[in-house]
């Protein structure tokens, strides 16, 4: 066995757990898993069934935590975990997976698939099946801060720009806020628009709030590359700031991934409950909605159509806030066919947009939310995730679609009531 | 005198039973300790309330297809259901198997006319062969196929057909269709813990732990 | 031994009636699910036929087929067929004792050599010959002596067609079944126990009439008596098939004549005639009397479970097996368990950080 592969194989039986057993005790073989996959139902190729993509890890566990498995090892008939197998299966476990959980939603026995590649690619990448892509992007968030290597700088330049812009400030580095606020390097780089909305909606909800120096980046490549040691390092960056500055919440900002890294791995990566929340900043707009903070006017009667990205919704729960903010400023929202937790993938998360070998797959798989689009009829697409809005972008160029994609938190600033204040007129 | 097809059908509610069971159990419960005791972590980070979801549930609604699933793989679901609904009433509520039952676990209740489980059973074998034949034809399903699935699903319809011939006096002899109906559900009980077939236990793991997994995030799965 | 009398003349000569003898033989073709028109085939051949000598070996029996056979009532003439032949030895019928009833068997052996009937009943010890001796002789000695010369062998019971109760577990005796011992020639399995007499004598009847054997089933049974499942010919099956069981002998369904299923009847593998002809000049039959089927005239019916125990049941005391099987389960599965414990831990344990330089595959 080679040195990567022991690693590998190692990181395989550290994941081993009782839901992964109950998982692979249950299949049926009955493929229902495949017919949920965008990368199946797009490519027609039988291998992007869901459950097909976890055969590495299916070997590992049955021969190193059954009975019959060891049995079977032992005269020779257990099929074996090799080099080539796990080389064999990086396009599938990485290309053609963006842990989106809709396989989960549907296989009738109860796998959690999606759950299960998160865990498979403890052992790719700890054994160097990794592809280069997400390797670069690792290293870059590990070394610089941020998986498209922004810095601190370009950060300053922004919140320059946007106090410019807007004549308020944006916080830096404040201890004892309500809210610390990050942001993905998409934000950073391609969407300036998100912090301006941002800054302008807790300016008139009075919200105190404060980004940080040194934990500003919330995406998190260890989380889609799989390696839980870089994860972890990357997470408590955030963590450590959240609680220097003794921060009430942390707002994680629109990208899905970023959400689920913080608010729900995190925790888990640390061993430990933070000592402050974690919110989606959808939950946060809506909850400043609830208490009054948040005020619109006026109403586009464009209509238009919400893409749910899937770790905000199915894989985090926030199906409904996004549809009462969306209300607050649109008149003419259409509901695609499947919507909220059954949303399809843009197939471009988990990592695969970051993964320059993927991009024919997800451009392919791309078909099906472009099928959804279409039947809705509309022009205006709403998101409220950066990398899905990369992904809808390149996928409706590539397609020849004039579709306009908006981030949410932007439409909700943009329609900001200016005239009154904060009724309860917090300070900043 | 040659063994005859009594000999064969003492063997088989005897011995042969008991054998059956005792592997059945031995294995299941095997199972299920290398099942649970791989364990699960903590998970520190705090579930949501109010969640819709929660691990009982989805043991009861991942029975039930999810609006235009059905329409993707109408044999798999339609299939699906009627050789699982047509097993479970002719397992459980035709009168001799329910007398088995109540050998082993000592309770009972009502059955069903038999025609009833006979018409049944004819579904039931129908859509067996169904979802087999779907299994040769749909390319994931052929992909995802081995050894496994053919044994299971013959091991499934072996019951099936012999208790059918049984009940019908047909092919072969009464007593030796019993004792080879009998015998086959052994073969079943014995392949239990170690093929696909355990799912009809571990599903309900499974969707828990799923269930789980999604209520804590707010989500019905 | 006068063989020469045929039977007609013996029947006339006792007053028996034309109208009776019809009536006989037509009975008989009935029984044998023959046209009536063979009837007169029946009385032609029987007519002509000469008295045969039949020698009747009792082994570990309980003379309940004797017993079965002098209740033939029905209709009388089944008695006097038994005076139609030549019966020249029978421990509990013939006259002579000791050893003057052993000449008389070897002086029939030898005098209808060839061409005598052999019936036993009862089964044939191996397990030591002294549990069953008759002047000395052992069982197996007297069967295959007697059956060297025996036109044919007539296994009467199910003692002697299967073994029987003696043989039923664990067969202290080692009792096997006549055909079992006697290869080279055809046994004619009449079992049942008892089995019912006009079965018995019908089989006696065909060998007269047609001189050969009847149809036999896998199991040497005369297809025309064995051909039917007791459940197939019983007047419950309606309710067997309307799913309506007596649940006790004395509740509402054992009145009304339900299904006697759950009460343990084996009607269903078992293959007699009782169904049809019953018993005690047609009066009934066990199931009519409210007694489920037994299988008495099946192999190892007495191994079938208890009487009164579903056919579907499994018949071992499963309690001790599945407390042992969810034992050694937990044992395994302790075992196991410990195992995928220490695997985790060790894995835990061996785990090397992965940092970012782990992600290139390198060296
Ligand atoms: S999680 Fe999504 S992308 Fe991955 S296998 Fe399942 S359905 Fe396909
Ligand atoms: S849907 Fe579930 S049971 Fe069916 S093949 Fe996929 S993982 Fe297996
Ligand atoms: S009483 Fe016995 S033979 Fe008659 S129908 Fe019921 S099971 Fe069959």
């Amino acid at each position: 066995m080679s040195a990567n592969l022991q690693r590998g194989y190692n990181a395989l039986k550290e994941v081993l757990d009782a839901p992964i057993a109950s998982y692979f005790s249950s299949c049926v073989h009955c493929g229902l898993c495949a017919e949920a996959c965008m990368f199946y139902t797009e490519s027609g190729n039988p291998k992007y069934t869901p459950i097909h993509k976890l055969e590495p890890l299916r070997r590992v566990w049955f021969q190193e935590a059954t009975l019959a498995g060891k049995l079977m090892r032992l005269v020779g008939l257990a099929k074996p975990v090799t080099d080539e197998l796990l080389a064999e299966w990086s396009p599938l476990v990485y290309d053609s997976c963006s842990l989106c959980g809709r396989c989960s939603m549907v296989c009738p026995v109860g796998n959690d698939i999606a759950y299960m590649v998160r865990k498979l690619r403890e052992g790719m990448a700890a054994s160097g099946n990794a592809p280069e892509g997400l390797v670069g992007a690792s290293k870059r968030t590990v070394a610089i801060g941020s998986p498209m290597g922004v810095k601190w700088p370009a950060v300053q330049a922004q919140i320059r720009h946007v106090q410019k812009d807007t004549g308020l400030t944006v916080p830096v580095d404040q201890a004892g806020v309500e809210y610390l606020v990050l942001m993905s390097s998409m934000e950073i780089m391609n969407y300036p628009e998100y912090l301006a909305a941002l800054t302008r909606i807790f300016h008139k909800a009075g919200a105190s709030w404060t980004l940080a120096s040194d934990a500003f980046e919330a995406t998190n490549s260890g989380i889609q590359i799989g390696a839980s040691d870089i994860a972890r390092e990357i997470v408590m960056r955030i963590v450590n700031a959240a609680e220097r500055l003794q921060v009430g919440t942390v707002v994680s900002p629109e990208c899905g991934h970023a959400f689920t890294a913080i608010r729900w791995e995190g925790p888990n990566l640390a061993g430990r409950t933070f000592g402050f929340k974690v919110k989606h900043i959808l939950e946060v707009l809506d909850e400043l909605r609830r208490s009054g903070r948040l005020r619109t006017k006026g109403n586009k009667s464009i209509p238009m159509t919400y893409h749910d990205p899937c770790q905000i919704a199915r894989r985090g729960g926030v199906v409904d806030q996004p549809r009462t903010l969306l209300q607050m400023v649109a008149s003419d929202v259409k509901e695609m066919d499947e919507h909220g937790a059954m949303n399809w993938c843009c197939g471009g998360g988990g990592g695969v947009s970051a993964n320059e070998r993927a991009e024919p797959l997800k451009l392919k798989a791309f078909a099906r939310k472009k099928a959804q689009i279409e039947q809705t009829g509309v022009k205006t697409l709403v998101t409220a995730c950066a990398n899905c809005r990369i992904t809808l972008e390149e996928g409706l160029e590539h397609y020849g679609m004039n579709i306009t994609v908006l981030g949410l938190t932007e439409l909700i600033a943009e329609s900001l009531d200016d005239e009154t204040t904060s009724a309860d007129g917090g300070a900043a | 005198m040659n063994a005859t097809a009594m000999d064969l059908l003492i063997w088989a509610r005897g011995t042969g039973f008991s054998l059956a069971l005792a592997i059945a159990l031995f294995g299941l419960t095997l199972r299920v300790f290398e099942i649970l005791s791989l364990g699960r972590k903590h998970d520190f980070a705090p579930a949501r309330e109010d969640s819709p979801g929660s691990g009982l549930r989805t043991v009861f609604s991942r029975s039930l297809p999810l609006p235009g699933m059905a329409q993707k793989s109408p044999i798999t679901y339609f299939g699906g259901y009627v050789f699982h609904v047509g097993l479970l009433l002719v397992i459980v509520f035709f009168v001799p198997h329910i007398e088995a039952i109540r050998a082993v676990i000592g309770l009972s209740w009502p059955g069903l006319p038999t025609a009833v489980i006979d018409m049944v059973s004819v579904a039931t074998l129908l859509a067996l062969v169904a979802v087999l034949f779907d299994r040769r034809r749909n390319k994931v399903k052929r992909m995802l196929s081995g050894f496994g699935d053919y044994f299971a699903w013959g091991i499934t319809f072996l019951p099936m057909v012999t208790g059918y011939l049984a009940f019908h006096h047909l092919v072969l002899d009464y007593t030796l269709m019993l004792a080879i109906h009998i015998l086959s559900v052994e073969l079943l009980l014995i392949a239990l813990p170690f093929t696909k077939l355990t799912h009809v236990v571990t599903l309900f793991l499974a969707r828990w732990y799923n269930g789980d997994w999604f209520g804590r995030r707010g989500i019905a799965s | 031994m006068n063989t020469v009398e045929t039977l007609g003349e013996i029947l006339r000569r006792r007053g028996v009636s034309r109208r009776g003898f019809m009536k006989y033989c037509a009975t008989t073709a009935s029984l044998m699910a023959l046209p009536p028109a063979m009837a007169e085939t029946i009385a032609a051949r029987l007519e002509k036929a000469s008295r045969p000598s039949v020698i009747w070996l009792s082994f570990q029996e309980c003379t309940g087929c004797t017993e079965s056979m002098t209740r033939s009532h029905t209709p009388t003439l089944e008695g006097l067929i038994l005076e139609t032949v030549s019966l020249d030895y029978h421990h509990t019928l013939q006259a002579a004792s000791g050893e003057g009833a052993e000449q008389a068997r070897e002086q029939a052996m030898t005098a209808n050599a060839g061409k005598y009937l052999l019936v036993v009943d009862g089964s044939i010890p191996m397990g030591d010959p002294g549990y069953s001796t008759i002047a000395g002789m052992s069982n197996v000695d007297m069967l295959l002596d007697a059956a060297k010369n025996a036109a044919a062998v007539i296994a009467v019971g199910s003692c002697a067609a299967f073994g029987g109760i003696p043989k039923a577990a664990p067969n202290p005796t080692g009792a096997v079944a006549v055909s079992s011992l006697v290869k080279d020639k055809p046994v004619i399995n009449v079992p049942g126990c008892p089995p019912i007499p006009v079965v018995i004598t019908g089989v006696l009847a065909h060998f007269l009439t047609f001189g050969g054997l009847p149809e036999l089933d896998h199991l040497g049974r005369p297809r025309v008596f064995y051909g039917e499942s007791i459940h197939d010919r019983c007047y419950r099956r309606p309710f067997y098939d309307r799913g309506l069981f007596a649940e006790t002998f004395d509740d509402e369904g054992a009145r009304k004549g339900w299904c006697l299923f759950k009460l343990g009847c084996k009607g269903p593998v078992t293959y007699n005639a009782c169904a049809t002809t019953k018993w005690n000049q047609g009066t009934s039959f066990p199931i009519q009397s409210g007694h489920g089927c037994i299988g008495c005239s099946e192999p190892d019916f007495w191994d079938l479970g208890g009487f009164y125990q579903a056919l579907s049941m499994p018949t071992q005391k499963l309690g001790k097996v599945a407390g042992a099987a969810i034992a050694g389960g937990t044992i395994a599965g302790i075992a196991m368990a410990a195992h995928n414990r220490s695997m985790k831990a060790s894995a835990k344990q061996s785990h090397e950080r992965v940092s970012t330089d782990e992600l290139e595959k390198g060296e």
